[in-house]
């Protein structure tokens, strides 16, 4: 009798492990239970012996070591159950054998004898190869049916759009009848006005109203395309676009700069460019929302380091090189401002520089409220603290501040600013700054060169207001004695912003209307991380004169001690 | 550069291997400047290079080129005789900038007057306007939209709407361009699973739509969309960048082009930079909207205000298109505008070009396909006179490359006709005719018009 190959693989390659009565065959790799003596052969047979048995066409004759095997193992008796399942079984195995070995199932393929047991290897092995190739057995989902997705529809209730409106948010603010100057005229009165960040006194200045007068005649108001698609305007023999860029990096001492049309979109433009996924940034918790944004936008790890404090700084970034062993991809950058919008306080350059040298980090400032006020010659914070311009990596700056223009630019090395051509988003995907901005730019740029006075008269408003402000009740000052912005905070917090919000609204609000002396409260959106405290801004400028900041300190003591004194 | 070991470098080496071998050596047909306002004719400034275009210079030469490139739909972009002196006279009166926050003391009588004006022409209860179209969607998708919000827009929507979404931290799903049923498989498939993991229903959804997609110049099939969401109770932003002032009878977008009631579309977006000839961006809505927005958007709380000259640029354009300062120019051009973009389209279309867009939409793209192709089309229409824009990677996947004309009132008949004697003889040269012509109506028509 012939043996039943297809039995004999089974137990053998599946592996299973039945052990309701019969025998238990130790076999050298796993332990299979077989019901006739046959399998019980081929079993034992198995893993050492199994390669000998398949490549061999007369592989029956190795069964010949079987009876010794098994009757070595036969020790343990048999059991009448089994042996009735094992009659079956023999008789079944009978059929089977004679209808594999039938003529159909021997085959002849290029002169090799196929007999019938391959045809059912090569089954098997397609079978195994099936059963490997499926996935993890995972419980069917039964998929919603589109009645239950109705329901679903009907039932789900959306939040509103906006939430309902509350009283502070009904605020509206003074509206302007006359250029934003030093002096502006409000409900037809005049106020001085310490509201506009004007720091030079150029808003409304003859010189740049000529030039702005002149590139609108010519060019009209818009530019009407990005800068890859004609939005670039170059009016020989003066240049706009291109040549406010020159202008920019040859009064800043840098090789190259980038125009953006909106002051805003600067920062959070610049920083997805050059941080990506995995970068490492820290961070002054203090900076504006721009920055915030540009960080968040370009998803590095952001590690926030305490207001303007360089001890701080200096363990955030020992942690930091502690940790990141592997640092020779990662790309490492310190953010910070030059004058902060939301404390007033000066950033310490120097030190600054001395921890990213000691660390090899990359430095990003942003000097809006610096570029034009600061230094000797108005070139910002790297001439104040007396540091080379090629130290600092990338500058940005909105121009909405001491230019009296609006706009943005960012200057660096020629490969940091090209870089930001290409991949800059608030760059390539919209609308170049409109021409007679950029030319009151350039105008305003040649003013601040040919009269350094207007940076000492600013200086010397400065420190006039502050001695005015030295001490005024319930106000404590937090800006550094040399920023343009002068930010006093309430000495004792009412415990929450909204409080601290309302009293300081309420100061300003009577500011205005009983001594018309226009200045401004510091607002947060919801979006906004800063926790720095509220206070009251005054921005200085060179176009005001001494009574005005008279006129500002007294009316500030007098309102602020009358509010508080009402509020206790 | 100098002292730079240690430092991982700035650019990374895969982000510009594009730029390196791709872009520098096309660089001349992109960016190229010009020396008089951006109207129908204008002075292109000549640029040469003298190391295989990794550098360009500028001459002093000019060439004066027909202007198919800028987006001057309602030709207000150079000198206009109503709106240029008005803009003059506020520039004197309120100087270049306001340097300060509309919070602030940036808030002039013409901001106030302008919010009124756009929100009248748009048809909504009040507007806000910014200083920046592209900071207005990135600003104002954070406010609207938090963690545990959906977003469902479209796939060829712009880039600030994508880095607007993403700031807002909620979940951003993406359905099939164009295609209304496929946003309603997305918006039932969303509603009944949830949020991801936690199954929690949605807080709010939001769908995001333009008015005219810049790249493919079709108009989006709004009426469908606003339905399917006003279904499922889903809240709809248009951006009308490209359309507000260049379609409908009156010019106010493509709400009044497809019959949709401005009531159920909830904000509306759109920038003043292409139909109004000067910059910044505006949002309406419902009053309450608009006063939320004024109390928590970042573009109003920390970027300066709208530049005074540009604001009455725009009042001043709205008052001409609406026939308010007493000509009725406003209607001629926006009836300009219409026929040249469908006289325009029809002729290329049988000229054999592959031209993508709907009627009525003034933006076209004659697909190319190539890039190869890309700067043989741009510098053979330069040399014989005619300044097109040629669209490349990453604007467009890289091998669907394309020229996109942007057709305005300001080009008359004769610079059209030029046009396309000139696009037709470059399109034979480079080979991108992918249809075949239609010479044969032509002569028909001559035919009858001889038998008559």
């Amino acid at each position: 009798m012939q043996p039943a190959p297809l039995f004999c693989y089974f137990p053998a390659v599946l592996g299973t492990k039945r052990e309701e009565g019969g025998i238990q065959i130790e076999v050298p790799r796993r332990r299979v239970l077989v019901p006739c003596q046959e399998l019980a052969a081929a079993a034992a047979l198995s893993s050492n012996c199994f390669r000998r048995y398949c490549l061999s066409e007369s592989g029956r004759a190795e069964l010949g070591k079987r009876d010794t095997y098994t009757n070595r193992k036969l020790g343990k008796g048999f059991s009448t159950m089994a042996s009735y399942g094992l009659n079956m079984l023999n008789s079944t195995v009978n059929w089977v054998t004679q209808a594999l070995d039938a003529p159909s199932a021997r085959a002849v393929v290029f002169g090799v004898h196929i007999g019938g047991h391959y045809f059912v290897e090569g089954l098997l092995l397609v079978v195994i190869l099936f059963l490997l190739s499926q996935k993890s057995y995972k419980p069917p989902k039964r998929p919603l049916s589109k009645k239950e997705i109705d329901e679903l529809c009907d039932d789900w209730v959306p939040e509103p759009l906006i939430p309902s409106i509350t009283k502070e948010m009904q605020y509206q603010p003074p509206v302007l009848e006359s250029a934003a100057g030093p002096h502006v005229v409000i409900n037809g009165k005049e106020v001085v006005n310490f509201a506009t960040a004007d720091y030079l006194g150029l808003v409304g200045h003859e010189k740049v109203q000529e030039s702005c007068t002149a590139a609108l005649e010519k060019y009209g108001v818009g530019s009407c395309g990005p800068r890859g698609f004609y939005g670039t305007i170059d009016l020989l023999p003066l240049d706009v676009h291109l040549d406010c860029e020159s202008r920019i990096s040859k009064f800043l001492g840098t090789p190259d700069s980038i125009l953006y049309s909106y002051g805003l979109s600067t920062m959070f433009s610049a920083i997805p460019c050059f941080a990506k996924k995995g970068d490492v940034i820290v961070v002054d918790e203090g900076v504006h929302w721009g920055i915030q944004n540009g960080l968040h936008l370009s998803r590095s790890t952001i590690v926030y380091f305490k207001h303007n404090d360089m001890k701080s700084l200096h363990d955030t970034l020992e942690n930091i090189t502690a940790d990141n062993k592997r640092a020779k991809k990662l790309r490492r950058y310190i953010v910070v401002e030059s004058v902060y919008q939301n404390s007033g306080q000066i950033a310490p350059l120097d030190e600054i520089i001395k921890l990213k040298e000691k660390y090899r980090f990359r430095v990003f400032l942003d000097e809006s409220n610096s570029f034009g006020v600061l230094g000797q010659s108005g070139r910002g914070l790297t001439e104040y603290c007396g540091v080379p311009v090629e130290k600092i990596d990338i500058i940005t700056a909105a121009m909405g501040h001491a230019l009296a223009t609006e706009g943005g630019f960012c200057t660096g090395s020629t490969r940091v600013v090209d870089h930001q051509r290409l991949s800059s988003s608030g760059y390539v995907f919209s609308a170049s700054l409109p021409p007679y901005l950029a030319t009151a730019a350039i105008t305003a740029i040649d003013m601040i060169e040919e009269n350094p006075d207007l940076i000492k008269k600013l200086k010397r408003n400065i420190s006039l207001l502050l001695k005015g402000l030295s001490n005024v009740e319930g106000l404590t000052l937090t800006s550094s004695p040399e920023s343009p912005i002068v930010f006093l905070k309430l000495e004792q917090s009412t415990g929450s912003t909204k409080g601290d919000m309302e009293v300081l609204e309420e100061i300003a609000e009577r500011a205005l209307k009983e001594d018309s002396v226009f200045m401004v409260t510091s607002k947060r959106s919801i979006l906004d991380k800063c926790r720095l405290p509220v206070g009251i801004r005054l921005f200085v400028s060179a176009g005001h004169t001494e009574a005005d900041l008279t006129k500002a300190s007294e009316c500030l003591k007098r309102v602020s001690a009358l509010v508080l004194k009402h509020r206790d | 550069g100098f002292g730079f070991q240690g430092y991982a470098p700035i650019c990374l080496g895969l982000e510009d291997f594009y730029i390196r071998r791709l872009y520098l050596r096309i660089q001349d047909c992109f960016g190229r400047p010009i020396s008089s306002a951006p109207d129908a004719w204008f002075d292109v400034v000549e640029r040469y290079s003298n190391d295989n275009n990794k550098t360009l210079k500028r001459t002093t030469k000019t060439s004066k080129c027909l202007n198919l490139g800028s987006y001057n739909y309602l030709g207000f972009a150079a000198a206009d005789e109503y709106c240029t002196p008005r803009a003059i006279e506020s520039l004197k009166k309120f100087a270049a900038s306001t340097c300060s926050t509309r919070v602030d003391g940036g808030t002039t009588m013409l901001h106030t007057d302008l919010e009124e004006c756009v929100a009248r022409f748009v048809g909504k209860p009040a507007a806000v306007v910014f200083g920046m179209g592209y900071v207005t969607n990135s600003a104002i998708l954070p406010i609207l939209m938090g963690k545990g919000g959906l977003i469902i827009s479209d796939s060829l929507n712009h880039n600030s709407i994508v880095n607007g979404a993403r700031g807002s931290g909620a979940t951003i799903r993406v359905f099939q361009h164009n295609t209304p049923s496929h946003l309603e498989t997305v918006l039932r498939e969303q509603i009944a699973e949830g949020q991801p993991r936690t199954h929690r229903p949605w807080k709010k959804i939001m769908v995001i739509v333009e008015g005219i997609y810049s790249m493919e110049g079709e108009l989006c099939k709004l009426p469908e969309i606003v339905s399917i969401c006003k279904k499922y109770k889903a809240y709809v932003y248009l951006d009308e960048a490209h359309s507000i002032g260049a379609v409908g009878k009156s010019g106010r977008g493509v709400c009044e082009l497809l019959g949709v009631d401005t009531a159920d579309v909830d904000v509306m977006m759109g920038t003043f930079t292409k139909s109004f000839g000067s910059c910044g961006g505006y949002i309406a809505g419902s009053k309450e909207l608009v006063q939320y927005l004024k109390y928590t958007c970042p573009a109003h709380l920390y970027g300066t205000a709208i530049s005074p000259p540009g604001a009455q640029q725009i009042i001043s354009s709205i008052k001409v298109i609406l026939g308010e300062d007493g000509s009725n120019r406003g209607a001629q051009k926006l009836a300009r505008i219409r026929e040249n973009s469908n006289f325009f389209r029809s002729e290329l279309q049988k000229m054999g070009f592959e031209v993508l867009g709907d009627n009525d939409s003034p933006v076209m793209p004659i697909m190319l396909y190539n890039p190869a192709k890309i700067p043989a089309f741009s510098r053979e229409c330069l040399r014989q006179k005619v300044a097109v824009v040629t669209v490349a990677f990453p604007a467009t996947p890289l091998l669907l490359a394309r020229a996109r004309i942007c057709i305005s009132a300001a080009h008359t008949k004769e610079d059209l006709v030029k046009a396309l004697e000139v696009i037709s003889g470059v399109g034979d040269l480079v080979g991108i005719k992918y249809f075949p012509a239609e010479p044969n109506k032509q002569h028909q028509e001559h035919g009858t018009i001889k038998l008559e």
